[in-house]
């Protein structure tokens, strides 16, 4: 029933940074007619004049607009692909324009912080799921949208770009907005999987990052590939735990967007995260990096609350507080080192017992 | 507390226009429509294993039959499924379109004999006298018990509306009632729910609302009197084969789409727990997200009749019930495999003695009704018009949409159900009275916990005399403080509060003791001196989880 339509159909990809740029192009190829939405004045007009957004060549079916009204209007199905930092405030800009019929797959991949106005974090009043969400519940907080849907998986932008083969995963209570994001994205070497996890599969695209930052102090280190399979392995358990308490399934984070995001964000210095991590390691401050940086290591922010969310709830995150403490500053690259080396863990795995049953 | 007495005009004043009076009327081209539309779903989605799935019924039917009969099923029973049995055996199987053609009419018969089953049997006459006898007889009983004396039982002082408490938004319901079709979705915690909910509804000056009753009630002749007459269609909880669900769920479907206004209870059952539930049951809820989508594909664009959910909440003080109700919880959470339904209500006669005491012992109870919403949960004003979280206009047509077209996606609407789902059960809280004897419930059986952090719940439970001694005045701290955090919440929208809750705290304490467990052989909480003993730790536990659901405990 959709397809006697596409070849008239109009997708909307709001963000044309990397990511977005790589995923306008992939849903051009597919015959259909892409608007993207540009922040600013002037990447319009550098857009408009070479045709390149952020260092990659755009088909000719992708048209540039700085109107979040038009894309809501001639689009039923939207990519938002914004980061974190700005999404909340892009979705309430947009959401007037939004209608129930509307269809959003997000492909951002950190967490939302949002405190009211009144509202003062202390001790007695931590972080916690309230003042956290993640994009989709951003989405359906602040739009009448419901069917929403995540994009996450390993896909570096340049190699997209590069038309590389890989693979994502689409995550929707919605078996429809699956079906949408697969028959709008697959190519001969691009791959959909679909998963129902939504939440599992957003905070896997989000706390891969933190591990992404890690691995890159042990590349910047040079400490060895034996280090960093150590770091990585056990960066996966800490996700897991951290998810459990968060509301996601142990199960996606052993897939394609859990660890197959993970692998490919912690060997490739494609990845903005890794970068930031090695960088620190060579013994640049944090500043520094941030400032040398034309888009936004999610990582960074999501250790700050992701250590405040683990204190909240209780849960053993050695390797998040340790990164809090380098960047900000309170220690050293080498201390920290040596500090997780000498960690007790108490088991190698113990996430996929299952415990008995108790009674609330 | 000087409320001023408000009378409410009916919004049909001529019965025979009430839907449920049209229903009535064409009983019979009704109960074929619905099984003709039971029939086209269930072929549409189960096509190719008709046979599988009529012999599987007849499986069941005979073990029910065998296992539990009760007085109301029909004397033909037997003799019907064994015919329909043989009919089965008889199909040539060889002759693959006629052998489809045989089941299809086998299946339709199998849905038409249900349908008739669940149909009501509404009459106007009948209902203007239960309506009278409800109104009349229970002032009289109120009158009797409350003003002293035998003379009494003559006396107006007193009226149903004295004890039963209204509130909410009355005149709303009364607006959506007249703009398209109700769905009242109830809080469910005592058997006289629906007694309660009966007058309301009569009480708002609604025309009468159809509901689904379990079958057994209609065991009992003076029962099966007043819910026919009430509107209620009959819901066997016995059968659970997906023709039956598929007829039933027909019946509802049919009924709202000709503008029935309908009464689900969602919880299913009464709230075992003494929490207000949060598990609702999709079946149902499902029928009006799926009318609703009918009725804007048979619109063909223009202007569809609405449907319109609204959440009710009932409290009380006390629930009769709660002894047992919380016994076969414990039962049940116990991980006991088999367990038999005690029913309270088994005898005309242990129904009298208990409405008696429901109503000249009961402390007051109050129905609060909701706001309106639509079948996604967005709240509508008094024109039915649906808006969103930030207040822009939506037209719930849309969610149905997909390439500018209403399309019909079960797994979609199975999510829509769980969305409407959580929305009523966050409305539930919202409209949530917290009731003195609530929180002093709640307070003793958290501190009991604290201090016994080691033991699980059924230990706690199990506590010998000795520890079931609390100190007043830590008591009265705790109570403070999570009284303070009520009121928080309160302020924010989430949680609603009783008036009595605003005295100083020793006297909305004193008035949470006097409450709570009334009228039980066994007080769950006496003071004495400068202690509070628990006296029954279950009824205690019952009271304590109405107040769940609000991360109250993390307060004390």
């Amino acid at each position: 029933m959709d397809l006697k339509n596409s070849s008239k159909e109009i997708i909307g990809v709001v963000g044309a940074g990397s990511f977005g740029t790589a995923i306008a192009n992939i849903l051009a190829e597919n015959s259909a007619n892409v608007i993207l939405y540009v922040r600013s004045d002037e990447k319009e007009q550098s857009i408009n004049k070479t045709r390149v957004s952020s260092g990659q060549k755009l088909a000719d079916n992708i048209r540039i607009t700085r109107d979040l009204q038009e894309v809501a209007e001639s689009c039923e199905v939207i990519f938002p692909m914004v980061p974190s930092a700005n999404f909340r405030e892009m979705i309430v800009s947009l959401s007037p324009h939004l209608r129930p019929y509307h269809v959003l797959i997000h492909g951002t991949k950190g967490f939302d912080l949002h405190i009211p106005k009144k509202e003062k974090i202390t001790r007695a009043n931590p972080i916690t799921r309230e003042h956290v969400k993640t994009i989709s519940e951003v989405i359906k907080e602040e739009s009448s949208v419901l069917r929403v849907g995540c994009l996450a998986g390993p896909n570096l932008a340049r190699e997209l770009d590069q038309r590389k083969p890989a693979a994502t995963v689409i995550a929707s209570h919605f078996d429809e907005v699956i079906s949408i994001g697969q028959r709008l994205l697959k190519n001969d070497r691009f791959m959909i999987y679909g998963s129902s996890d939504l939440i599992g599969i957003e905070l896997c695209g989000i706390l891969k990052n933190i591990i992404a930052v890690g691995a890159g102090t042990i590349s910047g280190m040079d400490l060895g590939e034996n280090a960093k399979a150590l770091f990585i392995s056990r960066g996966l358990v800490e996700m897991v735990y951290i998810g459990k308490a968060l509301g996601g399934n142990a199960q996606a984070f052993l897939g394609l967007a859990g660890v197959g995001d993970l692998i490919a964000t912690c060997t490739s210095n494609l990845s903005r995260n890794f970068t930031v991590g090695f960088r620190l390691a060579k013994g640049e401050t944090l500043d520094e990096i941030i400032e040398s940086m034309d888009e936004v290591a999610e990582g960074v922010k999501t250790i700050n609350i992701v250590t405040q969310l683990a204190e909240s709830y209780g849960v053993r995150s050695p390797i998040t507080e340790t990164l809090y403490k380098i960047i900000h500053g309170e220690m050293t690259i080498n201390d920290a080192h040596a500090y997780l080396m000498s960690f007790p863990f108490r088991a190698e795995i113990d996430f996929l017992e299952q415990k008995p049953e108790s009674f609330s | 507390m000087g409320r001023n007495k408000v009378r409410y005009s009916e919004i049909v004043p001529k019965k025979r226009d009430w839907p449920i009076v049209q229903l009535s009327k064409n009983r019979k081209a009704f109960i074929d429509e619905v099984a003709k539309e039971a029939y086209n779903k269930f072929l549409s989605e189960k096509n190719g294993t008709i046979r599988e799935e009529i012999e599987m019924t007849i499986h069941r039917e005979k073990l029910r039959m065998k296992a539990n009969p009760w007085k109301v099923d029909p004397q033909d029973e037997r003799a019907y499924w064994s015919g329909i049995q043989s009919r089965l055996l008889d199909i040539d199987i060889e002759d693959k379109a006629e052998a489809a053609e045989q089941e299809k009419k086998i299946l339709m018969d199998i849905m038409l004999r249900y349908s008739e089953e669940i149909a009501g049997n509404f009459r106007k006459s009948y209902y203007r006298f239960a309506q009278k006898f409800v109104t009349f007889g229970f002032a009289r009983l109120l009158n009797a018990a409350r003003v002293k004396g035998l003379l009494a039982l003559f006396s107006k002082q007193l009226d149903l509306d004295d004890k039963l408490h209204v509130v909410g938004e009355t005149e709303h319901i009364r607006k959506l009632a007249k703009l398209g079709t109700v769905v009242m979705v109830p809080t469910h915690f005592s058997n006289l729910d629906s007694i309660l909910i009966g007058w309301a509804i009569q009480h708002l000056g609604l025309p009468p609302f159809i509901y689904g009753a379990g079958l057994n009630l209609f065991n009992i002749k003076i029962l099966a009197y007043f819910m026919n007459s009430l509107g209620a269609y009959k819901v066997d909880r016995r059968k659970k084969n997906p023709i039956y669900l598929e007829t039933l769920k027909s019946y509802s479907n049919r009924a709202i789409q000709r503008g029935c206004h309908s009464l689900f209870f969602p919880g299913g059952t009464r709230s075992r727990s003494g929490e207000i539930e949060t598990q609702l049951k999709m079946g149902l809820l499902s029928t009006a997200i799926e009318a609703q989508r009918e009725m804007y594909q048979s619109a063909n664009g223009a202007s569809a009749k609405r449907v319109f959910i609204v959440p009710v909440v009932i409290n009380y003080h006390f629930t009769l019930e709660a002894p047992a109700l919380i016994k076969e919880h414990l039962k049940r959470t116990g991980r006991e495999r088999y367990y038999v339904e005690a029913d309270e209500f088994s005898t005309s006669y242990k129904i009298s003695t208990f409405m008696f005491k429901f109503f000249t012992k009961g402390s007051d109870i109050s129905v609060s009704i909701g706001r309106g919403m639509d079948i996604l949960g967005n709240y509508v004003d008094n024109d039915g018009n649906s808006f969103d979280k930030n207040g822009n206009t939506i037209n719930p047509r849309d969610y149905f949409l997909r390439g500018k077209e209403i399309t019909v996606d079960k797994q979609r609407e199975n999510e829509y159900v769980r969305v409407l789902s959580s929305r009523i059960v966050e409305e539930y809280h919202k409209y949530n009275r917290v009731f003195a004897s609530h929180l002093v419930a709640f307070t003793a059986f958290k501190m009991l916990e604290r201090k016994h952090s080691k033991l699980d719940l059924y230990n706690v439970l199990r506590l010998p005399d000795e520890d079931l001694i609390l100190d007043y005045e830590e008591f009265k701290e705790k109570y403070k403080q999570l009284r303070t955090k009520l009121e928080k919440l309160h302020k924010k929208g989430q949680v609603n509060m009783a008036f009595h809750m605003k005295k100083k705290t020793d006297q909305s304490i004193l008035h949470g003791l006097k409450n709570v467990g009334l009228y039980h052989d066994q007080r769950p909480l006496v003071l004495k001196g400068d202690k509070i003993i628990i006296k029954d730790t279950n009824t205690l536990y019952y009271y304590h989880n109405r107040m769940n659901g609000y991360g109250l405990e993390k307060f004390i």
